[in-house]
């Protein structure tokens, strides 16, 4: 049940965007068609997955086992970049034009934040596995929903009237604040 | 405490021989061909990654090249040498590339326009530009060097007349200027052009002559003068050329009254002779 909640809130209440601004760098880099969105969305999602369960068992059986607490950070950004490598030659093999479309973001998502945060939000709440999964999921679609909205909403701006001073950077800022705005209505509806 | 800089020693060690044998096995298995003549052809351009070929990269234009889906010369910043390169690779004969470069089309210095105004604030045309800038003429170069920012192989500097000055021996078409400016007054030509109007002023002739002293008045002399028909036409109060009609020498420059259409006095300085001359005229 717990893990439901925690699903939920990762996903939408404590959005890693949109609530904590984690992530940032391809939220702004990469929305701006909705296809790539989804793809720069279900890629950080696999990495997230995958990333909340190695640093659990790393955290688990090591770190806490040998007392090495403080080896957080290293080991899980090692652990973090390596996995984005193996996604990359995932999709550098099995898609070379998804590789393409996404570009320099890829290997970017090494040093997204979002990742790094949600190894050490994993260690700093003392999940459970089931709970630590949950957890990678629900951020990762989570990013993604983010992603996609953005895209949708930046696709329709290109035919908007805008003012030049707004055009590009700061309208993409604006909208990225108003949607954040948007999500704060869901604070507080779950408390994990 | 000595134990546990041992155990952390060995935890991250163990941890990172772990994740290397991982990926080094995964690198085997994913491994993608890719094509050898790629990586020559990359080693052959210059490598800036400056995106004047209208590709992200040059890793995408290289890419491009190999497969012929674009021409050997598509590279603006690398010119004849970087095409005879990949010509040697490609072991194809090599073709003539235009050297493009870029032309300030705005003579209204500190001296020649008129100042109506004072901008303090953001030091960049850009935000300059919201406010209309410190000159009467609306068109013209802002003076804040968002040009010179922009390029990033110091081929450009302001002059004292608040100008930016093209380094034409280091020019090398990248067109990064071009799209910085805000009031869009330096354009790509390639490099056997010589006519150029160095002028944008839209206004109506007594407007732009107020403005500015070296101003297209919109007097039509120059339309009249050309050869050809339609070779040099008004455009909104503006004298525009049109490359493809226009002979480049048979224009009687002189007859213009403000010196705002010129031939072949495109100043040719050098990087060095500009820095010369400052360096004199700093005593």
């Amino acid at each position: 049940m717990n893990a439901v909640l925690i699903f939920i809130s990762a996903a939408v209440i404590n959005n890693f965007v949109l609530a904590y601004f984690l992530g940032i760098c391809p939220f702004l880099g990469v929305s701006k068609k909705v296809e790539t969105s989804i793809n720069m969305g279900l890629a950080t999602t696999f990495v997230m997955t995958l990333t909340a369960v190695i640093t659990w068992l790393i955290n688990e059986y090591i770190l806490i086992k040998f007392n090495l607490p403080f080896l957080q950070y290293v080991t899980f950004i090692i652990a973090i970049a390596s996995l984005v490598q193996l996604v990359e030659m995932f999709i550098r093999k099995s898609s070379p034009s998804l590789y393409r479309s996404l570009g320099i973001f890829l290997p970017l998502i090494t040093t997204n934040c979002a990742i790094l945060g949600l190894a050490l939000f994993m260690a700093l709440r003392e999940y459970t596995f089931i709970e630590t999964v949950a957890f990678g999921v629900g951020g990762g679609i989570g990013f993604t929903i983010a992603m996609v909205l953005m895209g949708g909403i930046r696709e329709e701006l290109e035919y908007a009237d805008i003012p030049p001073a707004l055009k590009g950077a700061p309208m993409t800022l604006l909208v990225a604040g108003m949607l954040a705005l948007a999500f704060m209505g869901f604070a507080g509806m779950l408390s994990v | 405490m000595d134990s546990t800089v041992y155990i952390a020693v060995a935890a991250m060690g163990g941890l990172g021989l772990v994740f290397s044998s991982f990926l080094a096995i995964a690198d085997k298995k994913f491994r993608v061909e890719e094509d050898p003549l790629v990586e020559k052809i990359i080693d052959a351009l210059p490598g800036t990654n400056c995106g004047a070929c209208g590709f992200a990269g040059c890793q995408q234009l290289a890419e491009k090249m190999s497969q012929k889906a674009v021409g050997i010369n598509a590279c603006p910043a690398g010119g004849q040498e970087v095409t005879d390169a990949i010509a040697k690779v490609l072991g194809i004969e090599s073709v003539a590339t235009t050297r493009q470069l870029a032309v300030v089309l705005c003579r209204g210095g500190n001296e020649e326009a008129k100042r109506t105004a004072t901008y303090r604030g953001e030091n960049t045309c850009t935000a300059a530009m919201l406010t209309g800038g410190e000159k009467s003429c609306l068109y013209g170069c802002l003076g804040l060097g968002e040009c010179v920012a922009a390029c990033s192989f110091g081929a450009m500097a302001m002059s004292d007349n608040g100008l930016p000055v093209v380094f034409y021996d280091k020019c090398v078409g990248c067109g990064a200027c071009a799209r910085a400016c805000p009031n869009d007054i330096i354009e790509m030509h390639p490099e056997d052009r010589t006519l150029f109007v160095y002028c944008r002023n839209k206004e109506k002739g007594p407007v732009a002559k107020k403005a500015c002293t070296v101003a297209c008045i919109g007097c039509t002399l120059c339309v009249k003068e050309c050869e050809v028909t339609g070779g040099i036409e008004m455009k909104k109060n503006l004298a525009t050329i049109n490359y493809e009609l226009c002979p480049q020498d048979d224009v009687p420059t002189h007859k213009c009254p403000t010196k705002c259409i010129l031939d072949g006095e495109e100043p040719s300085i050098t990087k060095e002779s500009f820095y010369a001359s400052k360096m004199k005229d700093a005593g």
